[in-house]
Order: structure tokens, then C-alpha cells, then sequence
């Protein structure tokens, strides 16, 4: 991927790979591709445009897009920041921190949608508040759905923005510090640009994984077309009445991660 | 030696076509069941993915060698939908006092997920959906015949535990936050019917996949009412009250069972639908709420 130089790549193709691990991730790789392999073969591929123009379909997927596209930014904005707080800030109980940030990677996402609706429900600390004071209700809309993924989806970019911080030669920072720069400066003009690729592949995880969001969003958001109902939540609807709708809802899903994802990939990542 | 290949290869799939993958759906509802079970699943063949084949023989084999000699005939597996969960349990433990060597094994979940195992091939010898259209969808797939309707259920406005808003019926929903199911499942289609014979214009916060994820909606307070079944509001035990309305009459959901066609003991399977149909297991499904067919 990243070989500089003309002798490193030919080192690298004479290398051969072990079989101790050809094996295993050959293995792996069945594993991963076979289940898409087999909804490419269950999907009725003629029904496949009738459905490409279905309102219902073109709605969900168009929520979809843009309330992950709106949590990645919202985790962005926050997550970095709380990133460089766990990488470079000097404080105690850091590790507690650290802890409770990735707390959404192994909260069942129902839980997650759950304690979302004890502080941001009608009941809730802030829901009440939020009502009483400006008569929003948060559940059952549009940003219920942004911030049910941005609650499961920043742990990702918090985590992967922390360890490129953690790699990143400090060095470049005390020389810039030591010209005169800033602290800010320091950031946004020597910290950023060298963390920029774990950043970027932060949000990529990030986007990928507030797109297939299902758990939170059911429970926090609620179902309604049009206004909380995304990709994955209309397949699941799918599933009860219509198997072969269900496949290609899918196949639209997957297909349009795989192309966004990739072209993000071939573009701006570097980093493996 | 090729043949030789083949014929292990052949073994190792019909061996992993016995491997119970359904049955980990499957809900045992005894001590013993959990043994029992995986002997039932092993005498009985069913085509499986012959993916899984190399995967699963080694674990099929040790599973399969300690029981293999059971007897295959008193275990019956029965899959129902989720709002029957009580009923049915009731009604297999007075049918296993009744028929002591017999073994009801229930699978419980949403009707059509049910209807799409079975149709994929897991194994079980009785269903009973909580409507006709998803029975329907396995009459046709040939996976089961002559379905009887045991019971009916009705709609109901649940609303919290001493009605704070003074609900009497469905127009007096408009302009109030309001869970019902989606259309794609049972109770959804119902409520649908349901709203357009009353005419109230109403328009519901969220629809939500079935009726249990409709009725939590209500238990967290985060809705003012939901539609749902009689069955299931009855089953919140006074956390919430039911509001009965009229034009529930208009969209009554008729309950069938049926046989299945792959069943493994069709004798005991025909007779535990037998016993549902009887007064004893009617008069279970009639304190659970469940009205006669």
C-alpha cells in the first residue's frame, strides 16, 4: 500500500505469504463474503429498477444518507476534540474516561436508544426541559435519528483519531510551539494535517457505521417513512411481509456504502 | 477413491443436516428439553445448506452419538406467534400432564419470522399464526395444509394506567402522540383497518415492527396511547388500561393453526391441535383475552 520506493516493493513481492496465515484468512474472507454471495443470489434481479424508483425506498434511502452524513459531522465536531482531550490532556481519571467513551461500542444499541429516551424523552432530564422551556420534543424525529447514531457511531472516531494523536510525533508540535505558533495555531496547522489520515478513516468508520444503525434509532426515533424510517429499519419492515424486498433494500444499501466508501477510500486515505 | 470422497462428503452433510441450527431459536421448555431436543433434531433429516456441511459435521457427530437411540415420536415442536406466548405455554403444560411421555418443545416469534424459517426449512411440526395471510404464505409454499381457526383477537386502545387523558375511543387520538404497528405486520393492518372505518384522522408518531415494541412504547411514557391487542394489553398487568372501541369489530384477526408437512410426530403434533380446539385449551386462550374463533 504505502511502499515508498522501488526496492521496498520488490522486497515485498518476493516476500511469499505463510500458509499459517493464507489459511486462516482465506477461511475469513469465505466467511465475511459468503453471506453477500448468497443475497446476491436470492435478489430478483428484474424487480430491481421497479424498486430503484419506489418513493418509499428513494425516501429512506435519502434519510439514511443524510442523517449519517449529519452524526459523522456532529462526531467530528465533538469527537476530535474529545480525542485530543484522552491523547494529550493531563488529568485524573483519564482512563475512567477513555472507559466511558467507548461505553456505546458494547451497549446493546437498544440500551443505547433506551438510556438515549431517559434524558432526551418527554420525561426525560433535558426532554422536559427542552419542551418545557421551547416546546421541542426530540423522539420520534429526524434528530432523534442523528443523535441515536451519533451516540453509537463517535466511539469509533473518538478511538481512532485518539491513536493517530497517540503516534504522531510530538516533536512537530514543540517546534511550531517554540516559532511562536499558538497553541491553536499549533492544532489546526501541525496536529491536524499529521492526524488527518486517522481522522479521516475515523469518519469513514463512523459514517459506516451510523448508516447501518438499527437499534437506537427503532427505539429512540421511533418508525415513521419519511421522517425517522432509514434503510436498515425499512428492511427490517421489509422482512415481514416481503423476503425478496427485504434482499434488494439490502443490495441498495450495500451497494451505495460499498461505492461511497470506496471512493473515500481510493481518495483521501492513505492509511490502511 | 473418488467415490470413496463422495461418500464421506455425502455423510458429513446428511450428519450436519441433523445439526439443530433452528432449534437454537428453539426455546426448551423443560430441564431434560435441552438433550431431548438435539436427540429429536438428529433422527429427523432436513435439508440444510450443505455450506456448513464440512463446518459442522465433527460437532454434529459428538452431539448426535450419546441419544441417537431415543425414541423419535413424543417430542412436538411448536411454532407460534409472539402474542400467544402465554397461552401456549399454559395449554402445553396441560397437555404434557395429559399425554406424560409426550414433549411440547415451543418456538415463539413474530408471525412472518416464523413463517420465513419454516418455509427455509426448520424443522417443526405445528404452527400457529396470529393471521391468515401469513398462514396463507405457507399453505402455498407447501409446507402446510388445512389451517383451522382456533381464536381471534381484537384490538384495543392502551393507554396509561388510569386513562390521564380520558380516552373513550379512536377520535379521541387526533392530536395526541400515538404508537401503532406497521402495516407490514398483523396488528399494523388491523389498526389501518381499524382508523379508516372511524374516520378520525390520525396520524401516529411512530409504527412500529410489532406489537410488544408498539405496547413499550406506552410503558416508557414516550406516547400517549397505542393500538394494540386486547391479549397484549391485558398481559402489561395493570400498568396499562385497555379502552375497548367499536370499530376493532372491523378488524378482528382470525388465529389459525395448522399441521406442518415436514412434522417429524404428526399423531401427537394433530393431537396438541387438537387440544387447543378443545374447551380446556379454549378456556386458557379466553383468560388470556383471546376470543373464540
Amino acid at each position: 500500500m504505502s511502499t515508498g520506493n522501488a526496492l521496498s516493493a520488490k522486497r515485498v513481492r518476493r516476500r511469499r505469504v505463510p500458509a499459517a496465515l493464507l489459511a486462516p484468512a482465506v477461511i475469513g474472507l469465505a466467511f465475511l463474503i459468503l453471506p453477500l454471495a448468497g443475497l446476491l443470489a436470492r435478489a430478483p434481479w428484474t424487480e430491481l429498477p421497479a424498486r430503484l424508483a419506489e418513493p418509499e425506498m428513494l425516501a429512506a434511502l435519502r434519510l439514511s444518507l443524510l442523517t449519517a452524513t449529519a452524526a459523522t459531522a456532529l462526531s467530528l465536531l465533538f469527537g476530535v476534540p474529545i480525542a485530543w482531550l484522552l491523547a494529550r490532556g493531563e488529568f485524573p481519571g483519564r482512563s475512567v474516561l477513555r472507559a466511558l467513551v467507548t461505553v456505546p461500542l458494547v451497549l446493546p444499541p437498544v440500551v443505547g436508544g433506551v438510556a438515549l429516551l431517559l434524558v432526551f424523552g418527554r420525561n426525560g432530564i433535558v426532554g422536559s426541559w427542552l419542551y418545557e422551556r421551547f416546546d421541542i420534543t426530540i423522539p420520534f424525529s429526524t434528530t432523534a435519528v442523528v443523535l441515536a447514531m451519533t451516540f453509537v457511531s463517535m466511539p469509533f472516531l473518538v478511538v481512532s483519531v485518539e491513536g493517530a494523536l497517540r503516534g504522531a510525533d510530538l516533536r512537530f508540535e514543540e517546534a511550531a510551539a517554540t516559532l511562536g505558533a499558538g497553541r491553536w495555531t499549533v492544532f489546526t496547522h501541525v496536529t491536524l494535517p499529521m492526524v488527518a489520515p486517522g481522522v479521516l478513516a475515523g469518519a469513514v468508520l463512523c459514517w459506516a457505521r451510523a448508516l447501518g444503525e438499527f437499534g437506537a434509532t427503532i427505539t429512540f426515533a421511533g418508525n415513521f417513512p419519511g421522517r425517522t424510517q432509514t434503510m436498515p429499519l425499512a428492511v427490517y419492515l421489509a422482512l415481514q411481509s416481503d423476503l425478496e424486498a427485504a434482499i434488494v433494500l439490502s443490495l441498495i444499501l450495500l451497494a451505495v456504502s460499498v461505492i461511497v466508501l470506496a471512493s473515500l477510500r481510493e481518495r483521501w486515505t492513505a492509511a490502511p | 477413491m473418488s467415490t470413496a470422497a463422495a461418500r464421506i462428503t455425502a455423510a458429513l452433510a446428511r450428519t450436519a443436516s441433523r445439526l439443530p441450527l433452528a432449534a437454537a431459536l428453539i426455546t426448551p421448555r423443560r430441564s431434560r428439553g435441552a438433550a431431548s431436543t438435539r436427540a429429536r433434531r438428529c433422527a429427523a433429516t432436513r435439508p440444510l445448506a450443505a455450506a456448513v456441511a464440512l463446518a459442522t459435521a465433527l460437532l454434529a457427530l459428538t452431539a448426535c452419538a450419546p441419544d441417537a437411540e431415543e425414541d423419535a415420536d413424543n417430542t412436538v415442536t411448536v411454532f407460534a406467534a409472539a402474542s400467544l406466548t402465554k397461552a401456549f405455554t399454559l395449554i402445553a403444560d396441560q397437555f404434557e400432564e395429559e399425554h406424560p411421555r409426550a414433549g411440547i418443545v415451543l418456538n415463539f416469534g413474530g408471525s412472518s419470522t416464523l413463517a420465513t424459517q419454516i418455509t427455509e426449512g426448520a424443522p417443526g411440526d405445528v404452527f400457529a399464526a396470529a393471521d391468515e395471510t401469513t398462514m396463507a404464505g405457507v399453505v402455498d409454499a407447501g409446507a402446510a395444509a388445512d389451517p383451522e381457526t382456533f381464536a381471534r383477537n381484537q384490538l384495543v386502545i392502551a393507554v396509561p394506567e388510569g386513562n390521564p387523558e380520558g380516552i373513550t375511543g379512536l377520535h379521541d387520538l387526533v392530536g395526541l402522540l400515538v404508537a401503532v404497528c406497521a402495516e407490514e405486520v398483523p396488528c399494523g393492518a388491523a389498526a389501518r383497518t381499524a382508523i379508516e372505518a372511524s374516520g378520525a384522522s390520525i396520524t401516529p408518531s411512530t409504527y412500529e415492527p410489532d406489537v410488544k415494541a408498539t405496547l413499550a412504547k406506552l410503558a416508557i411514557n414516550q406516547v400517549d396511547a397505542a393500538l394494540v391487542y386486547r391479549t397484549d394489553a391485558m398481559a402489561a398487568h395493570g400498568a396499562v388500561d385497555a379502552v375497548e372501541f367499536p370499530e376493532s369489530d372491523s378488524a378482528v384477526n382470525a388465529y389459525p393453526i395448522a399441521l406442518l408437512d415436514e412434522a417429524t410426530s404428526p399423531n401427537l403434533a394433530a393431537e396438541f391441535i387438537a387440544h387447543v380446539q378443545s374447551d380446556a385449551g379454549q378456556a386458557v386462550l379466553e383468560a388470556e383475552g383471546f376470543q373464540r374463533p
